[in-house]
């Protein structure tokens, strides 16, 4: 089953002709990594599925954009259900300058969560799926730009997984990591994948197929090519694709 | 082609020495001139002189009136101009773009800022006293000192709320937040040390302020009950005692007392301050 489905998808920034003709679908419960050079509209891409771009001025798109059936650009989706339902982890690890205990309950009290049990066991809960509470445990309340890079990362984790969203938009989400945080953001994501929808944009082919299911070539703001990451890397039907993924570009 | 007069090691050497002495000269100044006032007052200042009235129009007595004048128009400015310059801040910050109107904005800030306080004070009586009927009051006094305190607020909060990343905004966008959740619970919680620093700066200058409460807040040696009263803070007093050659010695001892008032201010805030930065940033 497909969770989210993308139609004739265009966008624009002014005059820019970002995203051309985007058709594809990203299936329920599996990995989806997104591939190609800088500038291919990969991350543009991920930001169309949670309306990130609509905080762009000159941001203008045609086309359709479904999660589970519904479309997400009609007049009447809410913005904020979207963003609840599609949470979003950044290239550069972005915590709140707040507690660790804050910055995982954020989502929820912004949702309206005030109750201190619930918040505590959410807390709880959401950091150890994302395998950081045996770390952070007992120093809840410390400010979480104490932690390290990788630490902040899984963070940003828990506090997307705290809103209990069915999928996970990774933006690069290694790509300020050192090797060691990186296997543990890997490893996450193998976890991670049982219970929600995961597409992530990497750089790193390794990576891409570590983790994913399934892959996108993008390229010039058009998908290439899309398939099982197996087969896109070990018999790519198009010749860009395997150009770029033998390293003759890109 | 640059003329070589000194090879770079000395002029490094020549740049040390200037900067170290600006430096020093810039402390030296701030020294000498709190430790004069401290020198000449502090003789005059004793805790009867802190909590007594004025006798003989404050040839004798004490400041206890020109205390609560003060700390009550400066506490007016401060609820007038806080959430007005921080208000304006976000407006310019988060929601208005880069147009005519936030340019017209900045500018008038920015004379605002450069209109002398005398003028703030004629402006005082005319709308405060007279065209609004509040009368010399401390109320008059302490709106005059909150447009004196509102481009600085304005600026300094401006200045901070821009630099804090826009990776905040999008983390909290991201999760759902609304703008203005995202504006109350991040931004702002984020900015708190520069808006504060903005606002002691806005306050500091208010409290020092004698030419511009001259006409508004009145000259009376009582102590001001309600906003409606008139009243007389320090640096007015200040200023009366030494220019009508009521007594130069109880000059310098108010003098001393604002002086003190000023730097617990600024040392407490700025204290305050760290201790916040140092607690969200984990330091």
């Amino acid at each position: 089953m497909n969770r989210i489905e993308v139609k004739d998808l265009n966008v624009y920034f002014g005059d820019a002709h970002i995203l051309k003709d985007i058709n594809t679908e990203i299936a329920k419960n599996t990995v989806t990594a997104l591939i190609g050079p800088s500038g291919c509209g990969k991350s543009t891409f991920i930001r169309t599925l949670n309306r990130m771009n609509d905080l762009i001025p000159n941001f203008r798109h045609e086309g359709d954009v479904y999660l589970d059936g519904k479309d997400i650009y009609n007049p009447k989706m809410d913005v904020v259900d979207l963003r609840k339902k599609i949470g979003m982890v950044f290239q550069k690890p972005n915590p709140f300058p707040k507690s660790i205990f804050e910055n995982v309950a954020y989502g929820l009290r912004i949702h309206g969560v005030s109750d201190n049990d619930k918040l505590n066991q959410r807390v709880e809960e959401s950091l150890k799926s994302a395998a950081l509470w045996d770390e952070v445990k007992d120093k809840l309340d410390n400010s979480a730009m104490g932690l390290s890079g990788g630490q902040q990362q899984r963070l940003c984790i828990a506090r997307t997984i705290a809103n209990n969203p069915e999928v996970i938009l990774m933006d690069e989400p290694c790509s300020a990591l050192d090797p060691i945080s990186t296997t543990k953001i890997e490893d996450l994501i193998h976890k991670l994948k049982t219970e929600y929808t995961i597409i992530i944009v990497t750089h790193n082919m390794q990576q891409a197929t570590r983790v994913s299911k399934y892959t996108s070539f993008f390229l010039n703001g058009e998908i290439i090519e899309s398939n099982l990451t197996d087969k896109i890397f070990i018999d790519p039907k198009n010749k860009k694709t395997e150009d770029y993924i033998t390293g003759r570009f890109g | 082609m640059s003329i070589k007069i000194w090879s770079p090691k000395i002029s490094q050497k020549i740049m040390n020495a200037v900067f170290i002495i600006s430096g020093i000269i810039t402390i030296l100044l701030l020294v000498l001139i709190i430790g004069y006032i401290l020198i000449k007052g502090l003789p005059a200042v004793s805790l009867e002189f802190i909590f007594s009235d004025p006798i003989d129009s404050g040839k004798y007595g004490g400041i206890f009136p020109m205390i609560v004048s003060t700390l009550y128009v400066t506490a007016i400015a401060g609820v007038v101009a806080t959430p007005l310059g921080i208000g304006a801040a976000v407006y310019m910050t988060e929601y208005a773009s880069e147009n005519k109107l936030v340019k017209i904005i900045r500018f008038g800030s920015e004379t605002l800022a450069s209109i002398p306080s005398i003028v703030f004070g004629l402006f005082g009586l005319t709308f405060f006293v007279l065209f609004l009927g509040l009368g010399w009051s401390v109320l008059s006094g302490g709106l005059v000192l909150a447009m004196m305190a509102l481009p600085t607020i304005f600026q300094v909060s401006e200045v901070t709320i821009t630099s804090i990343p826009s990776s905040y905004r999008e983390g909290s966008y991201g999760l759902g937040a609304t703008k203005w959740q995202t504006i109350y619970r991040v931004v702002l919680p984020a900015a708190i040390p520069g808006i504060v620093t903005g606002v002691i700066l806005g306050m500091t200058r208010a409290i020092s302020e004698a030419a511009a409460v001259m006409f508004a807040v009145g000259a009376s040696l009582s102590v001001p009950i309600s906003i409606f009263d008139p009243g007389r803070p320090l640096p007015l007093h200040l200023y009366i005692l030494a220019t009508e050659g009521i007594s130069l010695e109880n000059a310098y001892g108010t003098a001393a007392v604002l002086v003190i008032i000023v730097l617990a201010i600024t040392i407490i805030s700025n204290w305050a301050v760290d201790k916040y930065q140092n607690k969200i940033m984990g330091r």
